[in-house]
């Protein structure tokens, strides 16, 4: 893959739209190839209407965001399990 | 936090130019509620048309109340970023929400080393780390590692050498890739491992590492660390991509 792409870390804002707690420092584990890693360390491309976050290890796509002015499409049928850290109860 | 973020105005108070294409932002932000070094905030500007676009910065230093601070390196032929350090004057509303970003974070709380690499802009949420540690008066050991072209393209430059002098338990290293300034001892050229080596932490300290750049700096720097034994897992890395424009 070429490196023009950016990590999960940009996806912070379009999905703190979706959800009260952060989801960047989820950790997600691929359907394709198992591995766990935190969706800050995805490889993310493009911006703003529509992003796609790919495995740091076997490229595989985790997740898709698209951004329509009164909606949000989430696609995470490349992520296996997100395990979310919450503050003790 | 609420469960929905909200874009909110925020307007410019002051600027800093920080070289020749880079400027610092401080902007008053109504109902700021506050944010952790190393987060970051998305910006939209909308035209009289209608059409937005939006990008992310890094904040560069802990709140003052409801003032913000951000750097925009000017990315030639980014539409955001040319407006924002050419055309945006004191009194201009901008839209921002935030704060976001909840790994790439470094809690004042926190008394283990610490390892900071920038590479060129990717210094801004670090400097908001050594900012907070400051503000905070913590004694977590820091290193920082600074990779700039030459010295016209180092941001914070006069504060960094102060903060380098009275910031006890703060080390700073600069490197220069093209051009190092008179006296300098290492010759210039990329980032590496002797560098990381010898301006970082032993793995055996067990220090958090914050590696912030270009997406190629980040690669070769994180992969250099687990090279030298760091744990992948104390390793936080955040990458700016193309569109930082």
């Amino acid at each position: 893959m070429t490196q023009d792409y950016q990590d999960g870390n940009a996806l912070a804002g379009p999905l703190a739209e979706l959800f009260a707690v952060d989801v960047t420092a989820a950790t997600g584990r691929c359907v394709s190839c198992g591995d766990t890693g935190r969706v800050a360390d995805l490889r993310v491309y493009g911006h703003e209407l529509g992003w796609v976050a790919r495995c740091p290890s076997c490229d595989h796509v985790m997740l898709r965001l698209v951004r329509s002015p009164d909606a949000a499409w989430l696609d995470l049928q490349g992520t296996l399990s997100l395990r979310v850290p919450l503050p003790p109860s | 936090m609420s469960a929905r973020i909200e874009w909110r105005v925020a307007t410019l108070a002051e600027f800093r130019n920080e070289t020749a294409t880079a400027r610092t932002l401080l902007l008053d932000v109504p109902g700021w509620p506050g944010h952790l070094a190393g987060q970051h905030v998305d910006v939209r500007l909308t035209d009289a048309d209608g059409y937005s676009t939006q990008r992310s910065y890094s904040l560069g230093a802990p709140a003052d109340g409801e003032r913000v601070e951000l750097t925009v390196q000017k990315v030639p032929g980014g539409e955001v970023s040319e407006y924002l350090t050419d055309v945006y004057s004191i009194g201009d509303p901008i839209e921002l929400r935030g704060p976001v970003g909840g790994w790439f974070v470094w809690h004042p709380s926190r008394t283990a080393p610490v390892l900071l690499v920038a590479g060129g802009s990717g210094i801004v949420p670090l400097m908001a780390m050594v900012r907070a540690r400051r503000q905070a008066r913590s004694r977590a050991p820091f290193r920082l590692i600074y990779s700039v072209r030459s010295p016209a393209d180092q941001y914070f430059s006069s504060e960094l050498r102060r903060s380098a002098v009275d910031d006890s338990g703060l080390d700073v290293t600069t490197v220069y890739t093209r051009s190092a300034p008179p006296g300098a001892t290492r010759e210039p050229g990329r980032i590496g491992g002797a560098d990381l080596e010898r301006y970082g932490w032993p793995p055996q300290f067990e220090p958090t590492c914050f590696v912030c750049g270009p997406t190629g700096f980040v690669e070769k720097v994180a992969n250099t660390l687990v090279g030298l034994g760091h744990d992948p897992r104390r390793i936080r890395t955040e990458r700016f991509g193309p569109t930082g424009g």
